[in-house]
């Protein structure tokens, strides 16, 4: 047997750090679509319970959108159900050519390839784009998908400060001698909710000869005024050569990623990016309601609308009931408590109180910056938000952090 | 090897700490397990170290212990160039 007690010790060893080190991630079952409106099981074998759904990427609430189910339906019967090859062999369908053409129309870019995930199109983007002799600059709180993808990627390595443009402007003097560079953001960032100065990135990426991308998995759909992503909102639509985004978010939620931008990028990504080559791509189900999902914000702007003004609505009363909230203006709303053990406490008290949040605490945020990350959905009504609202405000009073800043909550419970 | 720890201090307070941080960076503050440098910013590190010494740092070598403060950074460097 090749599995040796050694080998067994060794992983048990690790997976006991990680519990140690309070790392332990322990899924929860839902036995309901996903939506506003759950029944989840936790934990294993505990009782179902009814929770209003403050965590998913849901945000435009098409997950389980009846048009989306009835297109997803439409795809199976008409196209099948799995591909059994990868694209450049037998893999490709009209649909999947015809879903790549409407991203690139909604993006307002010049081509677009599809990935099995995003993760997959950050995974493959860099390696095929850079070589030894060019230089990647990227900020430094972009996704984990970005950072692998550089990984496997030769060229040289920059890291500026979080949204800091100055920092930004001496990594691009200091690549100067680089062939190539591109500068690598998250359009919106998904912890702070905050969104890239991609005016400011643009201008720069001109004036010192870079290429620009950006990763707007959580942007796009619902970002900018038709919900064309952060370069809408930015006014830079036409400037950003390539944009990187999820199927897995606001566009119904299932799975898939693509590459949009400039032709000959994406023409080099067809002939070279390994997740592209070497697996298969998103199935005709998907396919085909990822399309209709792009057909109907296309045709209306009504679920990005309401999701606005739930946004704002929520990050309002929350702020006017003492909750110390990031500032700004998208639907990821960090309620900011400081101590991993009170957000990770608070999160199981809300729990209790039928509202599903999740505490982020370090590694995943800074150390001293744990926070409750509330995700708010298009398909959230009034009164779930003022269920969680009061919820919030409930447990709030119990900890007693109404009303106080940074400080003053770090001072009662540490960092 | 004073202007070595100091250069690196400097680099460090430079590149990764905001500009309104008023933490305090020694020898012996840990880098890495603190959450100052991240293994992402690390690969920075690394290089300007690489391009300032002009040597190659094997990535077996730059572990994130052995960039966990600036005493492990000056040990590791001492295997490759004098200092």
């Amino acid at each position: 047997m090749a599995y040796s007690s050694k080998a067994k010790e060794h992983y048990q060893k690790e997976l006991n750090g990680i519990k140690e080190a309070g790392l332990n991630k322990q899924e929860r079952y839902i036995h309901t679509p996903q939506g506003a409106d759950i029944k989840v099981e936790f934990p294993e074998g505990a009782e179902e319970k009814e929770v209003i759904n403050f965590c998913a990427n849901n945000y435009l609430g098409l997950s389980s959108h009846p048009e989306v189910i009835k297109a997803a339906h439409q795809g199976l019967d008409a196209r099948g159900y799995g591909m059994s090859s990868v694209r450049f062999i037998c893999g490709t369908q009209d649909i999947h050519r015809e879903l790549e053409r409407k991203f690139s129309e909604f993006l307002g870019t010049e081509d677009t390839i599809l990935f099995p995930s995003c993760m997959d199109a950050n995974a493959g983007v860099f390696d095929v784009l850079l070589d030894r002799e060019d230089a990647m600059i990227a900020d430094k709180l972009v996704h984990a998908s970005i950072v692998d993808g550089m990984k496997l990627c030769k060229a040289q390595q920059y890291v500026y400060k979080h949204s800091n443009m100055v920092h930004l402007e001496e990594k691009l003097k200091e690549s100067q001698e680089n062939r190539l560079r591109m500068i690598i953001t998250d359009g919106v960032f998904s912890m702070d909710g905050d969104i890239a100065k991609l005016d400011v990135i643009c201008d720069l990426a001109e004036k010192y000869d870079a290429l620009v991308l950006v990763d707007d998995s959580h942007s796009t759909g619902f970002v900018g005024k038709t919900g064309r992503g952060t370069h809408e909102h930015c006014g830079v639509m036409g400037r950003v050569d390539l944009i990187t985004t999820t199927m897995g978010k606001a566009l119904g939620g299932a799975s898939g990623g693509c590459v949009s931008g400039r032709k000959e990028l994406i023409d080099l990504l067809r002939q070279r990016a390994r997740p592209y080559l070497f697996s298969n791509t998103v199935p005709p189900v998907i396919v085909s309601a990822a399309s209709k999902v792009l057909d109907l914000i296309s045709k209306t702007t009504e679920r990005r609308d309401k999701l606005e003004k739930n946004t704002l609505y929520f990050r309002k009363k929350m702020t006017e009931a003492g909750f110390d909230i990031k500032e700004g203006i998208h639907p990821i709303v960090p309620i900011m408590l400081y101590n991993a053990k009170l957000a990770s406490d608070f999160s199981k008290d809300l729990y209790y109180e039928g509202i599903y949040v999740i505490g982020f605490f370090f590694p995943v945020v800074p150390r001293g910056e744990a926070r409750i990350r509330v995700q708010i959905s298009a398909n959230h009504e009034m009164e779930h938000l003022n269920k969680a609202i009061q919820a919030f405000t409930k447990i709030g009073k119990k900890y007693d952090i109404l009303g106080k800043d940074k400080k003053a909550i770090i001072e009662k419970y540490g960092m | 090897m004073e202007d070595a720890i100091k250069m690196i201090i400097d680099y460090v307070k430079k590149e990764f700490l905001e500009d309104d941080s008023d933490m305090e960076v020694k020898e012996d503050t840990p880098l890495i397990s603190s959450g100052i440098v991240d293994s992402f910013s690390m690969v920075s590190l690394k290089t300007f170290l690489e391009k300032k010494y002009k040597i190659q740092i094997p990535d077996a070598k730059a572990t994130p212990e052995a960039f966990d403060s600036v005493n492990n950074i000056i040990s590791l460097l001492k295997e490759y160039v004098k200092i």
